[in-house]
């Protein structure tokens, strides 16, 4: 049946972190050097290097998710781990330097060490979150079928407003060149909707159709709003069948609209699954410059 | 005067071109037919470029024309050059219509007026069949087209296209992009069309794209000389007569089978089945002396068998011994046996020791030890395990075998006796172990060859299906009756046949009988408020309806069968007189009773889970055994499970995550299932597609890309694909940025090179199991089986 990452096997490696880290604190209580904990006593180095080794072998994770063929354990199993024994790494650095800070490398990389987890930590809370949403958000359909049920509406749309008068054909094919989905990276993340206010506009002219043809056709007395209002005039003049056309349009592009969000929200879920990564992955490696460079110069300064 | 030839050869196919062409560098007076208005309708169809194998590689050529795997056109030019340089009598466009016989030989009639006469028949027409005409006056006029080769050839013409299956559909809609297209559709629907067609034809005609008539058929094609169009199509429609003028006709009316015209020619089928092929001599003579069937028609589906058939079958006429090309593999194959004296003693050797093979004919024994496998397994070791998912059957040759079933009972099966029926059968796992005794020999024949050999010989068909009810109401019913119990139960036993859907029976009629599934499955639900609450699946190798005969007499549930399904039905009375006798078949039978009930309970409570198996059921899993499914509450949509399969497979994912349906957050993508029977094993030329022991159904290398296998798929989990350029280390991307990386899409090498079909193998090859599943970092992708579906069903309510 289906398992979480989080859940694998009983929470194995929540229990070997715990354990690892149980065993680090009460070492580490137990232990009262002179003057003070630090990287320099056995204790120190004995936990700098646990860390420095785990650090490594989180980073082989990305090798790990590219040997497809590997039969090193599920790649569910490697996540498992790899969150659960992750986040025992910013507790042995803090034990392994003995909470001592500074304006230095060294604190940059425990700096890193943090900002990568809290990366990570990220990471898994999107992954909770997210894909139930997109679920919900998809509703059963695929983003193409989406998007095919876009270019169909939007030559129907096209042919419905030909239909009723060239102005109209202008304003809806001048909104379709408009609409973009997806873009820049902010475009994906924020979802933000750049189509034009179509419908809004086309509202305004079937409401003010029906009002035109309630009272007297006296012509607008409202100000503003100067190719819109024309075309009111026009409509109310105009036979019914071009109203039930407009409100046919209307429905159109409300339905258009409303997958047009759709497909918005699923980028932008897509997106905000995948964007930590751009940030986790180049901090590891940061983080991984920094810790080579942290070892070579202690050994070098020793 | 009619023309006389010592041999006329119908069909110029792989078959009947190398007939003609042995017989034209024999000199001897002979006459090659040909419907269609080009040599070998067949291949000349395949599209553009498409590559030819040549298969089965083990079988020498031995034919006047030459043949080597390539591009359909160099095949084609090769065979051309070869009949021109042999002068081979060829006439295109002459459909034999009837073949007579009297004492003096044979009259052909072509297109139902010229004669010829001939000492003898080669009838070489392939399955595919003759293009169904229109059968209106007019319907040979140049402007009249039967098929469409490219779509893009015409444009800004009116065309006016009959028909409603997927070819006129998918001409229609490719037609309509630059030309005006008028489609003419005898029914008021399309009922014939794939679900995509029949969506986007509906579509088209709605927005006016295509004018469709419906309940509408052509009454005659006219040729105009004056006006802009070339033709008028007068239509019969409901309103009366239609005139259209158009530039083009297009008749897409599919081909009329062969069998028709092959029976009327006087030849005989041994079954009704559709798949039967005519009883033929060593030698390929039909029951009418001097008729002789060689290729497609005869069962022989591949170019090189049938190019050599179309050799032997011109020297058999001509008088002459001759060994077919394929004895040296014979002999080969038959050679260890005891007492091994040439191929034809020890046919007859084969055929004098089974009794279920007696009734073939020799040269269809011949055929079947061509596919099959003599094995000498050493003494002790497994045939085949229990849980096993292959599906050949065995006969033994010698010596004798012990089975092992489930329960820990063994017996012996002696010489002459066979095994394995019941998996070739229901499709289902092995239910028994099977070890090799002292000196055994046996005849293992693969599934396919055994399917055909049962369609053909109903004797041998009737054996093992008598077979399958005893062994299958003893092992699966009653393992605890005796034998003359389960001879009693099987006398009052029948097979029945339900369609997909079908009710075996409904709540609340009294139970008169079980049903033990043969072969499909069945689901079983409850009416609970009006609302039907599915309670469980039962596969094949199950019973259902007991509970009726135990306890209560009436139906507590309704039974229907989630795909075709086969069952035995076991009667009753008989089966409660059984009953009485065997207190412990009793017990036992209770036991289970009680557990289903509590099950049935379980669900009925919570109908959530019924709900689930039913959507499971309606997205084929009835058939599956095996089914990729993702959680979408887990799945991070990172497609690793696509990467990972075109990773571990070529280049090729084989499956495609984000297509297919959704519910309750579960999803199932379009992948193999790896169906009891694969729809995709029903016409493989080579017979490239098997079943591996843990249940893959898999495509092997000898695979000639023919693409039936992807048309017959209803999942659409085959494709078509050629080799990849091989990828850049791990390290040398990581290092030094050489792409494509790992999980990147690779290059196509050559999109013109050999295509052959690639599907879903369950990563028979990695030790791990499915790359899919394991390579699913969140524990989104699973893969079970049908079995699995009620503990599925209730751990996720």
């Amino acid at each position: 049946m289906h398992e979480s990452f989080l859940a694998h096997r009983g929470l194995r490696y929540l229990w070997v972190s715990a354990i690892l880290l149980s065993l680090s604190i009460l070492a580490y209580l137990w232990h009262d050097p002179i003057p003070r904990p630090n990287g320099g006593t056995w204790l120190g180095y004995t936990l700098g290097t646990i860390a420095a080794l785990l650090i490594l072998w989180l980073m082989a994770f990305g090798l790990r998710k590219r040997l497809y063929r590997s039969t090193a354990g599920t790649l569910r199993g490697w996540l498992s781990a790899h969150v659960y024994l992750g986040l025992a790494v910013p507790v042995l650095s803090l034990l392994h330097s003995g909470f001592q800070v500074g304006w230095n490398l060294h604190t940059l990389l425990l700096a890193l060490v943090f900002a990568v987890v809290l990366s990570g930590l990220f990471g898994v809370w999107a992954y909770l979150r997210y894909p139930p949403l997109i679920t919900r958000n998809r509703d059963s359909a695929t983003r193409s079928a989406m998007l095919e049920e876009i270019a169909e509406l939007d030559r129907k749309a096209l042919e419905l407003a030909d239909r009723i008068d060239p102005k109209i054909h202008a304003l809806v094919l001048r909104s379709q060149q408009k609409t973009r989905l997806g873009g820049s990276v902010w475009h994906q993340l924020t979802a933000g909707d750049r189509s034009e206010g179509v419908l809004k506009a086309l509202n305004l002219l079937s409401e003010r159709q029906r009002q035109q043809r309630a009272q007297a056709p006296t012509g607008s007395t409202m100000s503003g709003g100067a190719t819109i209002l024309a075309m009111v005039d026009y409509l109310a003049a105009a036979p019914d069948r071009t109203g039930e056309a407009l409100r046919e349009l209307i429905d159109l592009i409300a339905r258009k609209r409303s997958l047009v969000a759709r497909i918005a929200r699923d980028v932008q879920f897509q997106a905000i699954l995948e964007i930590w990564l751009y940030l986790h992955v180049p901090l590891s490696f940061a983080l991984l410059a920094a810790l080579l460079w942290h070892v070579l110069s202690v050994f070098f300064y020793w | 005067m009619a023309d006389r030839v010592d041999i006329a050869i119908v069909g110029s196919g792989p078959a009947g071109l190398s007939a003609a062409a042995r017989a034209a560098e024999c000199k001897t007076p002979h006459v090659l037919l040909e419907a269609s208005p080009h040599l070998a309708q067949t291949i000349h169809r395949y599209q553009k470029g498409k590559h030819v194998m040549e298969e089965p590689a083990s079988l020498p050529l031995r034919a006047s024309l030459p043949f080597r795997a390539g591009s359909r056109e160099q095949v084609l030019a090769a065979w051309e050059e070869g009949i021109r340089r042999l002068g081979v009598n060829l006439r295109l466009g002459a459909e034999v219509t009837a073949i007579e016989r009297d004492e003096k030989g044979f009259r052909l009639l072509i297109g139902g007026r010229e004669a010829i006469m001939a000492r003898s028949v080669v009838l070489a027409i392939g399955l595919q069949g003759n293009i169904r005409k229109l059968g209106v006056p007019g319907q040979d006029l140049p402007c009249v087209q039967y098929q469409l080769d490219d779509p893009e050839e015409f444009q800004g013409e009116t065309i006016v296209v009959v028909g409603a299956g997927d070819a006129a559909i998918e001409n229609a809609l490719a037609l309509a992009f630059r030309n005006q297209v008028i489609i003419v559709n005898r029914r008021d629907e399309f009922s014939r069309a794939k679900e995509g067609n029949l969506k986007a034809i509906l579509k088209a005609i709605e927005e006016g794209r295509i004018e469709c008539y419906y309940r509408s058929q052509p009454e005659r094609v006219e040729q105009l000389a004056v006006g802009r169009r070339r033709a008028r199509v007068v239509l019969a429609t409901p309103d009366g007569e239609a005139q259209i003028l158009c530039d083009r006709v297009i008749a897409r009316l599919g081909a009329l089978p062969p069998r028709a015209f092959v029976e009327r020619c006087g030849v005989k089928f041994p079954s009704a089945d559709p798949a039967a092929v005519p009883v033929i001599s060593p030698r390929y003579e039909s029951n009418v002396p001097g008729l002789y069937i060689i290729g497609a028609l005869a069962g022989y589906p591949l170019i090189k068998q049938a190019m050599n058939q179309g050799y032997e079958v011109v020297e058999t006429i001509l008088g002459r011994q001759v060994e077919p090309a394929d004895a040296p593999l014979l002999q080969r194959k038959l050679e260890r046996l005891p007492g091994f004296a040439g191929v034809d003693g020890a046919i007859e050797w084969i055929r004098k020791r089974t009794p279920v093979l007696s009734p073939l004919s020799p040269l269809q024994l011949r055929e079947l030890l061509l596919e099959a496998d003599i094995q000498f397994p050493t003494a002790g070791k497994p045939v085949f395990r229990r849980n096993d998912y292959t599906d050949s059957f065995y006969v033994i040759l010698a010596g004798q075998t012990e089975v092992e079933t489930a329960d820990g009972r063994r017996f012996r099966l002696r010489q002459g006796e066979f095994f394995g029926e019941m998996s070739l059968i229901s499709g289902r796992r092995r239910n028994a172990t099977v070890m090799a005794g002292e000196g055994c020999i046996l005849l293992e024949i693969p599934r396919r060859t055994m399917l055909r050999i049962m369609q053909s010989v109903e004797e041998v068909k009737q054996a093992i299906d008598r077979a399958f009810l005893k062994r299958a109401i003893q092992s699966r019913l009653a393992p605890e009756a005796t034998p003359e119990q389960v001879e009693e139960l099987a006398r009052e036993s029948s097979l029945h046949r339900f369609r997909a859907g079908e009710i075996l029976f409904a709540e609340g009629e009294i139970g008169d009988c079980l049903h033990l599934v043969r072969s499909g499955s069945l689901m079983v639900s409850r009416n609970i408020a009006g609302r039907e609450v599915v309670l469980s699946y039962v596969a094949a190798g199950n019973y259902v309806g007991e509970m009726a005969l135990l306890g209560e007499t009436r139906r507590t549930a309704t039974v229907r069968a989630a795909i075709a399904t086969e069952t035995i039905r076991v009667d009753g009375k008989s089966f409660k007189r059984v009953v009485e006798r065997n207190p412990v078949l009793r017990l036992r039978l209770q036991a289970e009773m009680r557990q289903r009930t509590a099950q049935n309970v379980a669900m009925q409570v919570d109908p959530r889970g019924g709900d689930l198996i039913s959507f499971l059921l309606a997205q084929g899993a009835g058939e599956a055994t095996d089914i990729l499914l993702i959680d979408e509450s887990l799945c991070i949509r990172c497609d690793n499970c696509e990467k990972a399969c075109a990773e571990t497979h070529g280049g090729t994912s084989r499956l495609d995550r984000e297509a297919g349906p959704t519910f309750a957050e579960v999803h199932v993508p379009t992948s193999c299932r790896h169906c009891e029977h694969p729809h995709c094993m029903k016409d493989c030329p080579p017979d490239a597609i098997h079943r591996a022991p843990n249940g893959e159904v898999y495509i092997a290398d000898n695979c000639i890309g023919c693409g039936n296998c992807v048309e017959n798929c209803p999942y659409g989990v085959i494709h078509l694909a050629g080799p990849v350029a091989r990828k850049p280390g791990l390290l040398a991307w990581l290092l030094f940025g050489l792409g494509p990386g790992p999980g990147e899409a690779p290059k196509r090498s050559d999109p013109s090179g050999e295509k052959k079909a690639v599907k879903c193998d369950m990563c028979r090859d990695l030790p791990g199991g499915p790359a899919c599943v394991r390579s699913c970092p969140t524990g989104a992708a699973i893969r079970i089986t049908p079995e699995e579906f009620a503990s599925y069903a209730r751990a996720r309510r």
